[in-house]
């Protein structure tokens, strides 16, 4: 099975603060560290293990700078096949739209089976992957956290649904799925399997390579723009209620009612 | 405003969704005077009773009985709503399981401008939708601009609108069966896999009752438990209560348990060491209920409850049933 | 020297002189012997490659002591003693067994230097020590087979029951010492009957004295008979004992002594991924690690054949004590098994497999802490940290790693420590606004310069409920008066449990940036209070000025008079001390701490009976253990807080933060909230230091 899984190279932010900066155009990036949108990552090992199941390739993509690079080494560290960076100017500052029309464009250079997002990546819109389908014209799913191979023709896939259901669906190939993750355990790169694939080269597509209209993407294509980042208002410390404990229990529950903290 | 506002209404057997009423509110946020429409899919009584109920909220509601939509196939619903939208509007959908695989190639098909998981609304600014969305797991908000001149699919965030309960609109149901066209998918529902009973996902709660030692002994736990019942919520702990076996691993906030993301999270006789805040993702409003007013946990509290849980626990819930 | 009985080299069986069977018993049993061996030796020659020739001096000194003189035997007093008699009569009886070979064949022979008066003594001392030996058997076989001391117990999932090789074996034994003896006493018996004054003495009470006085009135026929047999069954035993032993657990007779000459010399220290590549090139290297059996080091595998399954590795295994699926003695058996069926006597050698999943599971390799206690109770020396940490690299390597450990190893790999904090927060425990007013910390990534460089780690750095321990540790240099600063952004992890998790590239990057950042910091000591910091940069790194541990820097500040420590806060206390596996077992140091605890007048402590010191019990590992998620019962700690418990202490004293946050925690779900305490090393000081 051929298989393509887009990545995103995303700031890791598990364990450290996001500040904005002073101007609230952005985040404040120089203390981040990057790497693989977590999501994409256990795409990348679902991919890895269904090849491993069946045969075939994987081949994992990002659009990005140089910088990028980095993620689908690590990816390649992993077990995937093969890496290509989608790096373009024009690419710039495009919407989730603008991102799927130049994956789409790239899926349409090869011949996948299976093409694989991960469910979300920092922004949180979880959007590309049902772009990226509807503009090839494929089926999709989202969300899945099973795949179940059938034949050449046809997977099952559970998606997680709420409330800890899982809703199984069978679907025809090829056609994209997102991934969510805690659908495997991702196996763990090292620095020594990030060393090993240092010297693969990897193919640069840039917009003329794919046939994408420069104008369409990138900033100038964009209908969603973000107009600048902001934290709500929190205050320092907890408020601390006061009274007895009866009225400590009333003022709170008046708040937690607010909060949508009591169903 | 020309647009032409819609909400897609999900339901279960013809119990609505929360977002039912919620996608009132929003579509409210971007047109005050708005005439929603109400598109509801499914099929039999179920969906009869629905529309009507719908009805009460929506200035118009739109009824899709079919059995290839008993169970809300997003790539069937993507067909019928692609077939009976007009260009260039508006639709709005929950940002949920079935939102989310919806919504992003509805846009597409449509030709529409996409913006998912809203969380407020400020209302049209010229040709542009202005919204607020949530970034890095909530730990950052933004503003975003959305070209609606082509029209724009909206997933709203679950619970960020205020539902709306005014029940005035006095609606008309129109059956558009007979318009939604060629129904066949190349994915097909199989089934729906239940999740093993007492198996909670913390995180998936939205309210999060979090038990640390401070609850002091195991029979204090269906205290934790009664008082997660009165609010709506689950009971998580810190990792000393499941080192004692008194809850389960997976009930564990923690560096070395669950990262969750619920909304409200209510730390009861937790102090707050940084693994434990570790596994707290996103921005809830955190309660911190505990006898030690020094505890860390009242630094990155919201609001804190200088009492012993143990005692405070019980006056919460009965209190909570009461206001109910 | 006139006999009465014809030897076995002149005897005569159905016609047949027995001096063929003298000659052809030897030859078979020889033969047979050397073509086991050769057949064991075959995956020592196919495995990796590991220079044990280097420290010859204390190789001896471990061979005289550890080796012939059993010195860990005793540690378990009932099995000690035994073995080391039933060991005294193998070194000893072992020259009358293969004179007694050549006997048969020459009936005279007598060992050269064992003439005169020296043969006299040994033939007393054969003797004795063959008496010792056959009641020592049976007082081991009564054991074994009555009494079956939990230890040896083989639960389920390991396979079956391994009594019926050990009471074999010890019957094999007495077989031979009874056949020697009555080899020996009816000759003696039939020289009596005939007035042959026999120039041999024997000690009354032996097992010799009492089969001649026993057989004193047999027929001269019937001792010459018995003394043909008993020769016979003794030679044919031997050989069969000897062919026997590399079958199991009884190969321990052949490789032990082996085994502890080539023994670790160096505490503390892992061995390379590889001896044959040099380290700077170890990247190049197709695979790392232990993934298949050949993978193991020569020695790794006499390790195996050496294990005598005696169980006092597991017993002592803190994994073991809390039900996580590891147990040390397995660990060799089930290595030694699979050098047996897939290097078998007969047939093939099999097609190598990998070890993790089949003979070894991946729960069961990070179960380990690498607290060293297996070794340090190891009769014979086998290693066990050094295999759990080549399973690791190989598993590392093939991406084999817990969902809950990738976290913080990547966290470590980005940030320099497990937590994903900002480096340039690394120093802020030293902001903490109470401590600010008193005290400034030196930073010498900017700068400043200082003759101690204190190397805090990254607990200390981050986890704001440790932070007080450097804290500590920062007053109390102030005090001995010593001049001191940390590196603060520039220091990473230390990378101990990095390095024994497995992940030798992440530490040997850690490594380079903390040995640069130190060697420009341009210190004359480097001081911690963090065991793991002291153990890596002590053993693992090379280059670095000399490296102590923060008690070592106050016992010798006490002793000097440079510290002064006032009365103990609460009498009323007992205070104990759980030696960090660390500082005691890795680093040997006992004294220090326990010697600047006793240094506070007023204060009581109490020993943790048997478990403390190089016996001290595992709080439940540090560093990156912290994050796994083992599968246990009950949890280190829980076990170690109630064994202070039972010692009669209320508080309990360590000198490592790890130890500090597993004790702490077990505190609390112990039930001893209240009646127990713990409090850091550094922290007990600073409150009694006289300003």
């Amino acid at each position: 099975m051929e298989i393509l899984v887009c990545v995103k190279r995303v700031p890791d932010t598990a364990e450290n603060e996001i500040k904005i900066n002073s101007d609230g155009t952005d985040i404040e990036r120089d203390d981040l560290v990057y790497s693989v949108n977590e999501w994409d990552n256990y795409a990348v090992e679902e991919a890895i293990q269904i090849r491993d199941r069946v045969g075939g390739a994987v081949t994992v993509a990002t659009i990005g700078d140089k910088d990028s690079e980095e993620i689908l080494r690590r990816e390649m560290a992993m077990g995937a096949d093969k890496g290509i960076l989608i790096s373009d100017d024009a690419f710039e500052g495009s919407d989730g739209k603008g991102i799927s029309k130049i994956l789409a464009a790239e899926v349409k250079k090869g011949k996948y089976d299976l093409i694989l997002t991960g469910a979300q990546a920092d922004d949180g819109a979880g959007q590309i992957g049902g772009m990226l389908a509807a503009i090839l014209d494929l089926p999709y799913a989202s969300i899945v956290n099973k795949i179940e191979t059938v034949d050449s023709k046809k997977i099952k896939v559970g998606r997680e649904v709420e409330g800890g259901n899982q809703e199984m669906n069978e679907i025809e190939m090829p056609c994209v799925l997102s991934i969510q993750t805690g659908i495997n355990e991702p196996r763990y790169v090292g620095i020594r399997g990030i060393r090993k694939v240092a010297s693969i080269e990897i193919p640069v597509h840039k917009a003329k390579d794919l046939g994408v209209d420069a104008a369409s993407v990138g900033a100038a294509g964009a209908k969603v723009k973000r107009v600048d980042y902001f934290v709500p208002p929190a205050g320092k410390g907890a408020d601390i209620i006061e009274g007895s404990a009866e009225e400590k229990a009333d003022k709170l529950i008046e708040l937690l009612k607010a909060k949508g903290g009591i169903k | 405003m020309a647009q032409q506002i819609f909400a897609y209404i999900l339901h279960k057997n013809g119990v609505a969704d929360d977002s039912a009423l919620e996608l009132v509110a929003a579509a409210k946020k971007i047109d005050a005077g708005a005439k929603v429409t109400a598109i509801v899919t499914g099929t039999g009584a179920p969906l009869d009773a629905l529309c009507k109920e719908m009805a009460a909220s929506y200035s118009s509601v739109w009824k899709i009985d079919n059995a290839a939509v008993a169970y809300p196939n997003a790539e069937v619903i993507r067909k019928i709503l692609v077939k009976l939208i007009p260009k260039g509007s508006i639709l709005l959908c929950p940002h949920n399981t079935f939102g989310m695989d919806l919504a992003p190639g509805l846009s597409i098909k449509l030709d529409a401008s996409f913006v998912s998981d809203v969380v407020a609304i400020e209302g049209i600014d010229g040709s542009n939708l202005k919204v607020i969305r949530q970034e890095f797991s909530g730990q950052v908000s933004t503003h975003i601009l959305c070209d609606i001149s082509n029209g724009a699919v909206v997933n709203t965030r679950p619970g960020s609108f205020k539902a709306d309960e005014s029940k005035s609109a006095g609606g008309a149901v129109t059956d558009k069966s007979s318009e939604a066209g060629d129904l066949s998918a190349k994915r097909r529902y199989l089934e729906l896999v239940e999740a093993q009973v007492g198996d909670v996902d913390i995180t998936k709660s939205d309210i999060l009752v979090s038990v640390g030692r401070g609850i002091g002994e195991k029979d204090n736990i269906p205290v934790a438990e009664e008082l997660a019942k009165a609010m709506g919520g689950d009971v998580s702990c810190s990792r000393p209560i499941v080192d004692a076996k008194w809850l389960d691993k997976s009930r564990q906030v923690g560096t070395s348990g669950k990262t969750v993301k619920p909304k409200v999270y209510m730390a009861l006789g937790i102090s707050g060491s940084f693994q434990h805040l570790g596994g707290l993702k996103g921005s809830p409003f955190i309660v911190a209920v505990n006898k030690n007013v020094k505890a860390p946990i009242f630094q990155v509290a919201n609001v804190g409850v200088v009492e012993d849980m143990i005692e405070f626990m019980p006056v919460l819930t009965e209190k909570i049933s009461e206001s109910k | 020297m006139e006999t009465v009985l014809i030897s076995p080299a002149k005897a005569f069986f159905l016609f047949i002189p027995t001096i063929v069977f003298s000659v052809l018993i030897p030859i078979i049993g020889a033969s047979l012997f050397t073509y086991i061996i050769a057949k064991r030796l075959a995956p020592l020659v196919k495995s990796k490659s590991d220079p044990r020739f280097d420290n010859l001096y204390e190789r001896f000194i471990n061979l005289l002591k550890i080796g012939i003189g059993q010195y860990r035997q005793p540690r378990y007093m009932m099995a000690g003693v035994l073995h080391i008699i039933i060991f005294a009569g193998f070194m000893i009886l072992s020259i009358r067994s293969m004179s007694l070979v050549i006997i048969g064949i020459s009936e005279n022979f007598v060992f050269p230097g064992l003439y005169g008066i020296v043969g006299t003594t040994y033939n007393l001392l054969k003797d004795v020590i063959a008496t010792g030996v056959l009641a020592a058997c049976i007082a081991a076989i009564i054991r074994r087979g009555v009494f079956k001391p939990e230890r040896y117990s083989v639960p389920k999932k390991y396979g079956k029951d391994h009594t019926a090789e050990a009471v074999f074996v010890l019957l094999l034994i007495s077989t031979l010492m009874l056949s020697e003896m009555s080899f020996e006493a009816s000759l003696l018996a039939a020289n009596a009957q005939k007035g042959i004054q026999s120039h041999e003495i024997i000690i009354p009470g032996t097992g010799v004295w009492f089969l001649k006085n026993y057989l004193s009135d047999c027929p001269i026929k019937c001792l010459q008979s018995i003394h043909l047999v008993a020769y016979y069954i003794h030679d044919i035993v031997f050989f069969f004992f000897l062919c026997f032993l590399p079958m199991g657990k009884h190969f321990h007779v052949i490789t032990s002594l082996p085994n502890v000459f080539f023994g670790r010399t160096k505490k503390g220290t892992i061995k390379p991924v590889s001896y044959d590549v040099d380290e700077d090139k170890i990247d190049q290297l197709e695979s790392f690690g232990v993934k298949k059996f050949e993978d193991f080091t020569w020695k790794q595998i006499l390790d195996f054949y050496s294990c005598a399954d005696c169980g006092r590795c597991s017993d002592n295994c803190p994994a073991n004590a809390v039900g996580r699926p590891l147990s040390p003695r397995f660990i060799s058996i089930k290595g030694r098994e699979y050098a047996f069926s897939h290097y078998p006597l007969q047939g093939k050698f099999l097609k190598s497999e990998p070890l993790i999943g089949t003979v070894y599971s991946e729960d069961e390799i990070w179960s380990c802490t690498t607290c060293g206690a297996c070794e340090e109770e190891c009769p014979i020396m086998i290693e066990y940290i050094n295999k759990i940490v080549d399973l690791r690299r190989g598993m590392v390597d093939d991406g084999l790693v817990p969902q809950s450990l990738q976290k913080p190893l990547k966290a470590l790999e980005n940030r320099g420590n497990p937590y994903g904090k900002v480096e340039k927060k690394r120093a802020d425990w030293a902001k903490e606004k109470n401590f600010v007013k008193e005290y400034k910390v030196k930073l010498l990534d900017q700068g400043d310069t200082a003759d101690v460089l204190y190397f805090v780690d990254s607990i200390t750095s981050y986890d704001d409920k440790i932070q007080s321990i450097g804290r500590s540790t920062a007053k109390v240099l102030t005090a001995c008066g010593i001049d001191f600063g940390v590196l603060g952004p520039a220091e990473a992890d230390s990378g101990n449990e990095v390095r024994r998790f497995g992940e030798e590239m992440l530490f040997q990057d850690l490594r380079n940036r903390n040995t640069e950042a130190i060697l420009e910091a341009k210190v004359k000591k480097i001081v911690t209070a963090d065991p793991h910091a002291l153990n890596a940069l002590k053993n693992d790194y090379k280059g670095l000025p000399p490296v102590e541990h923060i008690s070592e820097v106050v016992a010798k500040a006490i002793s000097d008079g440079k510290l002064k420590l006032k009365d103990v806060e609460d009498e009323n206390k007992v205070y104990t001390y759980h030696d960090p596996c660390y500082l005691g077992r890795h680093n040997t140091i006992y004294d220090a701490p326990r010697n600047a605890i006793d240094a506070i007048p007023k204060l009581k402590r109490v020993e943790m009976s048997l478990k403390c010191k190089d016996r001290s019990f595992c709080c439940g590992g540090g560093g990156l253990m912290l994050f796994y998620e083992p599968h246990e019962e009950t949890r280190m700690g829980v076990l170690r807080v109630k064994m202070a418990n039972k010692a009669g202490a209320n508080v309990i004293v360590t000198a490592c933060p790890f130890c500090m946050v597993n004790i702490e925690d077990a505190i609390k779900t112990s039930g001893l909230e209240g009646k127990m305490e713990v409090i850091d090393f550094a922290e007990l000081i600073e409150r009694h230091i006289i300003k």
